[in-house]
C-alpha cells in the first residue's frame, strides 16, 4: 500500500523534473508458442478507473507473449463472486481474474482482485492495492505482476521502469518510462551526447556518461530530487559506469594513463582502485550477479572479445572465442547467461551464452543491435537497434521467440537500461 | 562549436588531396584552385586568423592546415601515408613550445558506443605518441575521444564511415587563443 504512495511521489517528482515528451509507442512482433489462456474480467465499480486498470492488466499480459486473453463479455464478477469454473473452462480459460474498485477503510481508492485456477476450481489468491486517479496504470501493472507470478512461477516486470536516450532535433534527452513505454519523463536534457545510463540496484539513481563538459564525464543522478554529482572527471575519457550489486561501488573506465582501463570507485567518487593492466582497450565492465567477478570487453587478444576478471582485479579469463567482434557483455540477473553483441558478416546481432555450457545462441536477425539490458527477471532483453535508418528499442525474450519494438515518433532512441524490480 | 567548424572547413579542403580515400571525380590531375579574380591570394605577414592562430596553420596552401588523420576499420595505427603530416605538426610544436594541441579521436557509428569511445581514445593516443617521438612535449598535447558521438559525415555508408574514422588535431596559441 505504502509502496504505491511512494511510487506516486516518485512519478510526480519525475514529471516536474522535465516535461514528458517523445512518447514511446510499442509494437509486438512475435509470441511464445504455448500461451496460457487467461480471462481478465472488467473490475466492477467506477467505470473509468476500471477501464484503465483492466486494460493495463490485459495489455501487460498479452505483450509478454506468454498469455492469450479470453473474452469476458457479459461477466459481472467481483473478488467475492461465486465462480462457475466449468463455464470458464468451456470458454477456454485456464485462469480467471475478477475484482472491483472500492474504498479502503480510510477512504482511499482501492483495486481488489482474486485469481482462480479454473482447471482445478480453486482460488490462487488475491490482493488489494491502494491507488488514485493518477496511479491507475501503476495499480494495473501490480495486478499483472501478481497474475504473471502466480501463473508462470517467475516474478513479473510490468511495474519496472526503463531508461533510454532520445536524440531529437539536436537535443539529447535522458528519459525514464514504465516498462510498457508509457509515462515517459525527461530526467536530463542536453545539447551534448548522453550515453551508458545504468540503474542503481535500488532504482533511485542513474549513473551515466555526459559530454556536457565537451568530454565524457561520469555522473550519478538521483531521480526523485534531480540532484547530480560527478563520480569521475579525470584527464581523458571517463565512461562505462556499472553498479556493484550492493550499490556501494561503480566499475568505471578511465583513460587517464593512456588506454581505457577498468577501475572501481565508491559511489561518491572516493577510493579509486585500478582493476586491469593491459596494453590495449579494456572497457564495458559489468558485475556478475553475485558481485564476485566483472565481465568486460578487451582487445588484448587482437580483436574485441569478452573477458572475466575478479571484482578486485587479477588475471582475466577469455569468455568469447567465435568471431572477431564480441562486445557489450551483460550477465543475466539470475547468473545463468550472458547477453552480448556479436558481429557476424558485418552485422551486429544480439547473442546469449549459457554460462554453464558456453553454448552461444544468436537471437536477432538485425544489422545494428547495441547495448543489451536484461529485465530483472532475466526473461527479456532490451536492445537498441535500427529500423528504416531510425534508432528504436526492441525487447527480445531470452529464447528469441518474442519480440516487441518501442519507438519514438520524432527521434532516435538508444542506450536502453532496464531498471530493477519495483520495491 | 568553434572546434567543430574548423575541422569541417579543413576537411573540405583536404578532400582535394591525395591522402583521402575519396576518388577524384575528374579522374585527371588535380586542378589548382585560384583566387576568383587575380589568381593571387593576399597574405599579411605575421597575420593571424579569426581564431588568433598564425595563418600557416590554417592557410590551405600550408601543409599544417591538414589536421585530420584517417584510420582503417577497427584499427588505431597511424598509416604510413600520414607520417609526413604528423612530422610537419611535430616540427611546428617543437619550434613553438608555447603552443598546445588537442587531439580528438573519432570512430564510425557501427558497434558498441563504449568500445568506440575507447577506440577513439586509442586513435588520439597513437597520434599523440607519434608527435612525442618526434619531439613534441607531453605537456603540449592532450588526447580525448569523441567516440562515434560526433560524426563529421552523418551518412550510413562506407564513404561516410571512412571519413568518421579519424583523429583531428586542434591548435591553441601561447596566448590561449585557438581552436579549443
Amino acid at each position: 500500500m505504502q509502496r504505491i504512495t511512494r511510487r506516486a511521489f516518485l512519478a510526480f517528482a519525475l514529471l516536474t523534473a522535465g516535461v514528458a515528451q517523445a512518447q514511446l509507442s510499442i509494437e509486438i512482433t512475435g509470441a511464445g508458442a504455448n500461451r496460457i489462456p487467461v480471462a481478465i474480467a472488467d473490475l466492477l465499480g467506477d467505470a473509468t478507473a476500471s477501464r484503465v486498470i483492466t486494460s493495463t492488466v490485459r495489455s501487460d499480459l498479452e505483450r509478454s507473449g506468454l498469455f492469450k486473453l479470453i473474452d469476458t463479455t457479459g461477466a459481472a464478477l467481483d473478488e467475492n463472486a461465486q465462480i462457475n469454473h466449468a463455464d470458464w473452462k468451456s470458454r477456454g480459460a485456464d485462469a480467471l481474474a475478477a475484482g472491483s474498485i472500492g474504498r479502503s477503510p480510510d477512504g482511499r481508492m482501492e483495486a481488489r482482485f482474486r485469481l482462480y485456477d479454473t482447471q482445478k476450481a480453486v482460488s490462487l489468491g488475491g490482493a488489494a492495492y491502494i491507488t488514485s486517479n493518477e496511479q491507475l496504470r501503476a495499480a494495473g501493472h501490480r495486478i499483472a505482476d501478481y497474475i504473471y507470478e502466480k501463473l508462470t512461477g517467475e516474478k513479473g516486470i510490468f511495474s519496472t521502469r526503463i531508461a533510454y536516450v532520445v536524440k531529437s532535433r539536436g537535443q539529447f534527452l535522458l528519459q525514464i518510462a514504465d516498462a510498457d513505454g508509457q509515462g515517459a519523463a525527461t530526467a536530463l536534457t542536453s545539447t551534448e551526447p548522453i550515453i551508458s545510463p545504468a540503474w542503481s540496484p535500488d532504482g533511485s539513481k542513474l549513473a551515466y556518461v555526459s559530454f556536457e563538459k565537451k568530454k565524457p564525464v561520469i555522473y550519478v543522478h538521483s531521480l526523485a530530487s534531480g540532484q547530480r554529482s560527478i563520480v569521475a572527471n579525470f584527464k581523458g575519457s571517463n565512461s562505462a559506469p556499472a553498479w556493484s550489486p550492493d550499490g556501494r561501488k561503480l566499475a568505471i573506465v578511465l583513460s587517464k594513463d593512456g588506454n581505457s582501463q577498468l577501475y572501481a570507485v565508491n559511489a561518491d567518487g572516493s577510493g579509486l582502485q585500478r582493476l586491469t593492466q593491459s596494453g590495449g582497450i579494456d572497457t564495458e565492465p559489468r558485475y556478475s550477479a553475485d558481485g564476485g567477478t566483472i565481465f568486460f570487453t578487451s582487445d588484448r587478444g587482437g580483436s574485441p572479445q569478452i573477458y572475466q576478471v575478479g571484482a578486485s582485479g587479477g588475471e582475466a579469463r577469455r569468455v568469447t572465442f567465435e568471431g572477431s567482434y564480441n562486445v557489450s557483455p551483460r550477465p543475466s540477473p539470475d547468473g545463468k547467461s550472458l547477453a552480448f553483441i556479436s558481429r557476424r558478416e558485418g552485422r551486429f546481432q544480439l547473442a546469449t551464452m549459457d554460462l554453464a555450457s558456453r553454448q552461444v545462441q544468436v537471437l536477432t536477425d538485425s544489422n545494428k543491435d547495441e547495448s543489451p539490458s536484461f529485465a530483472p527477471n532475466s526473461r527479456m532483453i532490451l536492445i537498441a537497434t535500427e529500423v528504416g535508418g531510425r534508432g528504436v528499442l526492441s525487447a527480445v525474450s531470452s529464447d528469441g521467440r518474442i519480440k516487441q519494438r518501442l519507438s519514438v515518433a520524432a527521434g532516435d532512441v538508444r542506450e536502453p537500461a532496464w531498471g530493477p524490480f519495483y520495491k | 562549436m568553434k572546434k567543430l567548424l574548423i575541422p569541417a572547413l579543413l576537411s573540405a579542403l583536404i578532400l582535394g588531396c591525395s591522402s583521402t580515400p575519396i576518388p577524384d571525380e575528374n579522374g585527371g590531375a588535380p586542378v589548382e584552385s585560384r583566387g576568383a579574380s587575380s589568381g593571387v591570394a593576399p597574405v599579411t605577414a605575421g597575420g593571424v586568423d579569426a581564431n588568433g592562430l598564425p595563418r600557416e596553420l590554417t592557410d590551405p596552401k600550408s601543409k599544417l592546415s591538414q589536421r585530420s588523420i584517417y584510420f582503417d576499420l577497427d584499427k588505431y595505427e597511424v598509416k604510413d601515408e600520414y607520417k609526413d603530416l604528423v612530422a610537419s605538426h611535430a616540427k611546428y610544436l617543437v619550434a613553438n613550445r608555447g603552443f598546445k594541441m588537442l587531439i580528438q579521436g573519432n570512430t564510425d557509428e557501427r558497434g558498441s558506443r563504449e568500445y568506440n569511445l575507447s577506440l577513439g581514445q586509442k586513435r588520439a593516443e597513437a597520434v599523440k605518441r607519434s608527435l612525442v617521438l618526434l619531439g613534441a612535449k607531453e605537456e603540449q598535447l592532450e588526447s580525448v575521444s569523441l567516440g562515434e558521438e560526433k560524426p563529421k559525415n552523418a551518412g550510413h555508408d562506407e564513404s561516410a564511415w571512412s571519413e568518421n574514422r579519424r583523429a583531428d588535431m586542434l591548435y591553441k596559441a601561447a596566448d590561449g587563443r585557438g581552436e579549443f
